[in-house]
């Protein structure tokens, strides 16, 4: 009766005893035996040593007996492959046995044995078991396709056991359906491309038929499967979710949430006009809250899958806030997910029975939650403007319990009120002043000096309150380290003639004697821009912010349509692709949301149908990071690219001219040091410059006729930037100009969606030049479905840098109130040519002379008849300026000058031949370099060089025009 | 899918092991890794001819032990990731069930796949405990065997089941041909939860309909959320295969076919208080079927043989609250508490509430109690911070009332108690949610008895859930 008996043995000579047992002509004695070998198995004890007297006692025709030693041997085989052989005779027998449960478990063990030597002999007998008359065999050698696909892909290929597997979809037993279906799927992950599945209308049939029939966990494995299928149209898309619908009325969780993940999938396929659409909602509504009342491991799940539910279409679940209420003995781990949740559903309707549970939650145990709820108060406060009063009330309450955690929490959550409803609740800031000492984490004691900071105006003792900060700064962490730096000039600036001590000693602390490049370089920025224009400072520190958004922990949508796809998941559970903790090929593939079309859509097969994607921008993560720096992270004074310029600027100088060829001028002016400066050029560096000029010169000369004109440089007509199908709607196009001295985006935006859209921002990408918008996007009015507005977008280069490939190449995120979009686009070199980019000659001359040849680039530009005079005049429109000009041999030759934004000079000879359409024949460039040229023009080699007594970068064009 | 699964079922007293260091001994660990694919790493497999499973396997059990089960913090979440490989588990008492894998696995199946065992195991051989689990380890062997195969569940009904796999060792040698094919058929087969041939002399049905009714009331008595969560237990004695049809005072049941007979139903359902309930959800057992109910919602079946849950369902409106609970706490000074609760029971005088329990949650510096209680008996439980009033039996229509004087021991903790919600327990003979068996109809075609041979029995119990009074 009890097998605790075979525990106990730990005497010593253990094996050897047994090895006697096992040997023994009683069978009683021998399954005894076999039982103690296991027991010692299963508790860690290592008993390989025994295998082949294990393997003497296979052969019986006991069944329990047989199912140990197959246990041990799957244990054991593969640390003893050779001996492991000496079963595969029984085995081979077993697959023939009249007993079905025999067969069967013979061809199940063989399957887990993952020595080769075995494998090879798995195959007959499975093939057998894969047309058995018996369906419990049948359905044991369908897993078994599966196993030894993962031991031998090939060989289950060679084999034809694929096809074999596929027949069995349309077996006449539901479970045999069920585990082909799985084993299919299982194989077909790891192939993405091939079209195993090949699930069409009829199999599609077959499956939805054999689904009211198999069992609980056959109808997962089926409903799973029938995720990845791409219905062709709306209609049928429609059929399979009624049929799949009664699934929700299932008592296995896991049944109901897979047939959640495959309505939810199709859903996205009919029209919303559609009634049917509207009972569907209705429908999936009650089967998620049933879920709640599950085990609460199952309701974490559920709760995990009904987050992204929620995000995608929250019209399901909103009338169903009370079933999230938090009970004071449910497990943390559902509090906290339910908190969320409840935070997602507040909604003025609801926020006043939410507010009251949420003050509730805050003074419970268990501090995570207590923090998560008191931070919740915050969000909603920010989400219903109606009830942000009562939401400041109830957090000023919440301060007054003195509970250090809670205080600290909801003075983070207070800023971001403040920031959302600037000049509303400023009356509380005593309140937060007296709990000022009790600050011990530097998020809240961030938070608190960003508020004495922005308000210090009305903050009588805010020098007293922020140089009480002070005596520690060194011992703060850095984020509170960069907002006292930040808060203390706010203040000067606002109270200039109380402070100057104040913010002296900061900006020292910070450049002197801190050693964190973050602090020092922004501390810099500060000083310099204080010492030189105050105003301007002013206009940086003090600007206006941009309101932050209301939703936060939004998962972005291309990965929230790929989760929609993965529910009842661990990638639901985890809320990351799968990718992201799977290794190996399996789960790579993309899942995507089909298109929702009213007619037929693309069939895709299998689980491959990528969601159409926008144009990937290989830094996507940094300009997100960036975007959301602007619209939530911890209050920066200023624009952001305050900062990040100062990062990008410690970089550079730190690396020694290794990216030297777009350092901004200004911070090489400041930083005191000119060490750097003997930098080697880059000769690749300097062809790119070349090449991006070359392409641009084309469009200078204006080959189409004289749209140029002379007032400004050439402007290029308008082109789509990011079409309406990539950005829900959203169609952008533009160009850029220069004109008198101050480069501009001109933009249009135009609604091509049904819904109205507003808060627009924009935001580049570091790029080459460090070109920034030099002022926020400004879309006066929401703009409407099918109206266009044109925007002139100023720019300055004082934005961060960073070398991109090709070096014209600009990144933009725009975000509105749908989403942000991302796009690149190539600007127009000569946008960047300054107005005093003309050299004095002889200085022109002696740096001529410098330029080494590997700096020379050569084009050639063809089809312009032009004279020099005109060619001289319309370059000037572009700041291309003629220093000098000869005629050589009836050829007039040009030389000229220009300069670029970060100081870059660029010199250029044009040779214009009347009749000869061939290049220059001297100065030929370095074999193999002809730059390539974009337009119709080409130019010759550019040499370039460093001329070390300007400090400054030269690069000389060489021209040639044949007309 | 869940091809990289390994169960494990670890055993051992988690507060002992993790001071003593000799974890051998305390604990047992039966890892059953039924598909020698758990193997994370083939390449090196190859190379590594010796064990590379067994260290794997175990390595992973070593990594739950340290990282979850031993773990210094309360379990933040019952899906873990350690080193790439995702640990479920779930316990029961002392016993730890952890499933592990490395891919994307279907994780609501994974779940209900560990609470199918559970029930599985527990209908072998009872309560799952250390002593039990060592005990019958090979039989979970065999279990599992059966009933995961790479990861995948196959058929987990005990009834089928027991049919080959028995606490005594697999009938084997016994069968012949015939009951070969039949367990095979029955195990694959579409009616997978019973087997043919059953016979009974007496045809018999015992239907319980258990209720457990949640609240949340605020201090003022003001219903924050009520829920009937409910189950319809059956007990099935049938001889053959017997078609069911189950029958209650579904709402949209009700108004359908009220329709037609409206005089009818009108009169006869007019006399005892609602007519009809409104089903929020509900979700059924796998034989009833599903496309049935979901057109014509109705619900019928074939019967597990036994004991089986046939339906479970939801119901937010029109709940009949049996008691109402009114607090009275307050605060006199700074060492004293005084504490008055009056219960209210709110149904038919005639009916009798039984095993009453309310939970008055104390502060944690409580030094002393006084209690005084006008029926039952009422002890202030020192380890459990609460005062316990039981009352054996309550009719209907009454009122009962406690005070208590709670004197504290003055503390420097600034922070305020948190006053956790009053608790309530209690058993009433009524379903809360108001719902009514109509009829349980059975067709046996084969056999020759009626649905009026047929025995049949219906209870009603209504249980407290989470049945919370704020404070």
């Amino acid at each position: 009766m009890t097998d605790s008996k075979y525990f106990t043995t730990t005497k010593k000579g253990e094996i050897f005893e047994l090895k006697a047992e096992l040997n023994s002509d009683k069978k009683e004695k021998k399954k005894e035996a076999v039982k103690k070998v296991i027991a010692s198995m299963t508790v860690g004890k290592d008993v390989s040593a025994l295998f082949p007297d294990v393997v003497n006692c296979m052969q019986t025709d006991n069944l329990e007996l047989k199912k140990l030693v197959y246990l041990y041997l799957m244990n054991y085989a593969k640390s003893q492959p050779d001996m492991a052989i000496m079963a595969v005779n029984t085995f081979v027998k077993d697959c023939e046995d009249p007993n079905p449960l025999i067969r069967a478990l013979a061809v199940r063990t063989m399957g887990c044995i993952r020595v080769d030597k075995i494998t090879e002999y798995l195959c007959e007998p499975l093939r057998k078991c894969l047309k058995d008359e018996d369906p419990y065999v049948r359905k044991t050698a369908a897993v078994c396709v599966a196993k030894l696909h993962d031991i031998n892909a090939q060989l289950v290929e060679d084999q034809g056991f694929l096809d074999t597997l596929k027949d069995l979809i349309s077996d006449s037993n539901p479970m045999v359906v069920a585990n082909a279906v799985a084993a299919l799927s299982e194989i077909a992950e790891s192939h993405p491309s091939s079209n195993l599945l090949d699930l069409n209308p009829q199999s599609i049939n077959k499956l939805l038929t054999a689904l009211n029939e198999c069992t609980e966990w056959g109808q997962i494995f089926i409903l799973d499967c029938l995720a990845n299928y791409m219905p062709k149209d709306d209609r049928e898309a429609q059929s399979i979710c009624e049929r799949v619908t009664p699934r929700l009325s299932h008592a296995n969780s896991a049944v109901v949430l897979s047939a959640v993940k495959v309505l939810m999938k199709f859903m996205e396929m009919l029209s919303k006009d559609l009634d049917y659409y509207g009972t569907l909602l209705k429908k999936l509504a009650p089967p998620l809250v049933t879920l709640l009342s599950a085990e609460p491991e199952l309701q974490y799940v559920a709760l995990r899958n009904i987050n992204l539910i929620v995000q995608k279409r929250p019209e399901i679940l909103k009338h169903e806030m009370k079933v999230f209420f938090v009970k004071y003995n449910d497990p943390i781990y559902v509090k906290l997910e339910k908190l969320d949740i409840m935070i997602r559903l507040a909604s003025q309707a609801n926020i006043a029975q939410v507010l009251a549970e949420l003050k509730e939650y805050a003074t419970e145990v268990d501090v995570d939650f207590v923090r998560k709820a008191v931070r919740a108060i915050g969000r909603c406060a920010i989400k219903v403007e109606q009830s942000a009063e009562r939401c400041v009330s109830t957090l000023l309450d919440l301060i007054q319990t003195k509970v250090n955690y809670v205080v600290q929490e909801a003075i983070v959550v207070i800023k971001d009120i403040f920031r959302k409803y600037p000049n509303k609740y400023e009356s509380v800031i005593a309140t937060l002043c007296e709990n000022l000492d009790s600050l011990d984490e530097p998020e809240a004691r961030a938070a608190m000096i960003w508020i004495v900071g922005e308000y210090a105006e009305r903050i009588d003792n805010a020098d007293e309150l922020l140089e009480s900060f002070l005596e520690g700064f060194h011992d703060e962490s850095t984020q509170v380290q960069l907002q006292l730096l930040t808060a203390i000039v706010k203040l000067f600036l606002k109270k200039p003639t109380e402070t100057q001590e104040l913010v002296q000693q900061v900006l020292s602390l910070a450049t002197q004697d801190s050693d964190n490049p973050d602090l020092r370089d922004r501390g810099y920025i500060y000083w310099r821009l204080l010492s030189t224009d105050p105003v301007a400072a002013k206009e940086v520190v003090l600007a206006e912010k941009p309101l932050i958004s209301e939703e936060t922990d939004l998962i972005e949508p291309t990965l929230l349509d790929e989760l929609i796809c993965y529910i009842g998941t661990l990638a639901s559970v985890y809320h990351k692709p799968p990718s992201a903790f799977v290794e190996g090929s399996r789960g790579v593939v993309h899942k995507g949301l089909p298109p929702r079309t009213a007619g037929p859509a693309p069939v895709c097969s299998g689980t491959s149908c990528p969601a159409d994607q926008p144009a990937v921008i290989p830094t996507q993560g940094d300009l997100l990071g960036d975007l959301l720096n602007l619209d939530l992270g911890p209050p920066v004074s200023g624009p952001p690219m305050a900062t990040s310029t100062v990062q990008m600027g410690a970089v550079d100088l730190l690396g020694g001219g290794l990216d030297t060829l777009v350092r901004p001028s200004f911070l090489c002016s400041f930083s005191g040091s000119s060490g750097s400066f003997t930098a080697a050029p880059s000769t690749t560096a300097a062809t790119n410059v070349g090449a991006a000029l070359g392409s641009g010169l084309g469009d200078l000369f204006d080959l189409t006729g004289g749209v140029g004109t002379l007032s400004g440089s050439y402007v290029a007509p308008k082109t789509v930037w990011l079409p309406a199908m990539k950005a829900k709607g959203l169609e952008i196009s533009g160009t850029f100009s220069r004109q008198v001295g101050s480069i501009s985006m001109d933009l249009v935006l135009t609604n091509k969606a049904l819904q109205v859209m507003s808060d627009f921002a924009i935001q580049f990408n570091r790029n080459s030049f460090g070109l920034a918008p030099a002022a926020p996007l400004q879309v006066h009015a929401p703009l409407a479905p099918n109206q266009s507005v044109e925007i002139s977008l100023p720019l300055n280069t004082v934005g961060s840098v960073m070398k991109m490939d090709p070096l014209n190449n600009l990144q933009v995120a725009v975000k509105n109130n749908i989403d942000v979009f991302y796009f690149s686009t190539l600007y127009p070199l000569h946008i960047l040519f300054v107005e005093d980019g003309k050299m004095e000659r002889q200085m022109f001359l002696a740096t001529w002379k410098d330029i080494p040849n590997e700096n020379e680039t050569q084009f050639q530009i063809k089809d312009c008849s032009l004279s020099a005079d005109a060619v001289s005049s319309k370059l000037q429109g572009s700041n291309i300026f003629t220093i000098a000009k000869r005629n050589v041999e009836g050829q007039d030759m040009l030389y000229q000058s220009l300069k670029l934004t970060n100081g870059i000079w660029v010199l250029a000879e044009l040779r214009i031949q009347p009749s000869n359409p061939r290049t220059s024949p001297w100065d030929s460039p370095s074999p193999g370099r002809a730059g390539g040229s974009g337009g119709g023009g080409g130019l010759s080699p550019v040499p370039a060089s460093l001329e070390p007594s300007l400090c400054e970068w030269c690069c000389v064009l060489l021209a040639g025009v044949a007309p | 899918m869940v091809r990289t699964m390994q169960y494990t079922l670890h055993c051992g007293d988690s507060e002992s092991g993790c001071k003593t260091p000799v974890v051998k001994q305390s604990s047992l660990e039966v890892t059953c890794n039924w598909k020698a694919s758990g193997d994370p790493n083939p390449p090196a497999a190859l190379c590594l001819p010796s064990k590379v499973c067994g260290i794997w396997r175990r390595n992973a059990v070593d990594a739950f032990r340290v990282n979850v089960i031993h773990a210094r913090q309360q379990v933040r979440s019952p899906v873990t990731n350690i080193a790439r490989t995702s640990f479920f588990h779930v316990k029961r008492s002392n016993i730890w069930l952890a499933a592990v894998t490395k891919q994307n696995v279907n994780a609501a199946m994974v779940f209900e796949f560990l609470y199918k065992m559970c029930d599985v195991m527990t209908a072998y051989f009872g309560k799952i405990s250390e002593e039990n689990i060592k005990n019958n380890f090979v039989l979970i062997y065999e279990l599992l065997d059966e009933i995961l195969d790479f990861g995948y569940p196959q058929n987990s009904e005990t009834g089928a089941l027991k049919t080959f796999i028995t606490q005594q060792g697999i009938k084997s040698q016994l069968q012949t041909k015939e009951e070969q094919s039949q367990i095979t058929s029955q195990v694959t087969g579409q009616i997978g939860w019973r087997r043919e041939g059953i016979k009974y002399r007496r045809n018999e049905l015992f239907l319980d309909v258990l209720e457990s009714v949640n609240l949340l009331m605020s201090p003022q008595g003001q219903v924050l959320s009520a829920h009937v969560s409910g189950r319809v237990v059956m007990k099935s004695y049938l001889s053959g295969m017997p078609e069911c049809k189950f029958g209650m005072n579904d709402k949209i049941v009700i108004e359908k076919q009220g329709k037609g007979t409206a005089d009818e139903t009108g009169k006869s359902e007019l006399g005892s208080g609602k007519q009809s309930i409104a089903i929020d959800d509900c979700t059924f057992h796998q034989c009833v079927r599903l496309s049935k109910f979901d057109s014509e919602r109705s619900i019928s079946f074939i019967p597990p043989d036994g004991e089986f849950e046939l339906m479970r369902y939801r119901t937010t409106k029109d709940i009949i609250l049996p008691f109402r609970v009114i607090p009275l706490v307050r605060e006199v000074g700074r060492t004293k508490l005084e504490v008055k609760v009056v219960i209210k029971s709110n149904f038919k005088p005639s009916l009798l509430a039984q095993k009453i329990e309310v939970r008055i949650p104390t502060p944690l510096n409580t030094s002393g109690v006084q209690v005084i209680c006008m029926k039952g008996k009422a002890k202030y439980k020192a380890s459990e911070n609460a005062i316990v009033w039981k009352i054996k039996r309550m009719a209907g229509m009454k009122e009962s009332q406690i005070s208590a004087e709670i004197e504290l021991l003055p503390t420097n903790d600034k922070k305020k108690w948190a006053r956790p919600p009053i608790s309530m327990n209690f058993e009433v003979p009524f379903a809360p949610s108001g719902l009514k068996v109509r009829y349980l109809k059975v067709f046996e075609p084969k056999l020759n008895y009626s649905d009026h041979d047929v025995i049949k029995w219906v209870r009603y119990i209504g249980r407290s859930g989470i049945y919370e009074t704020r404070c």
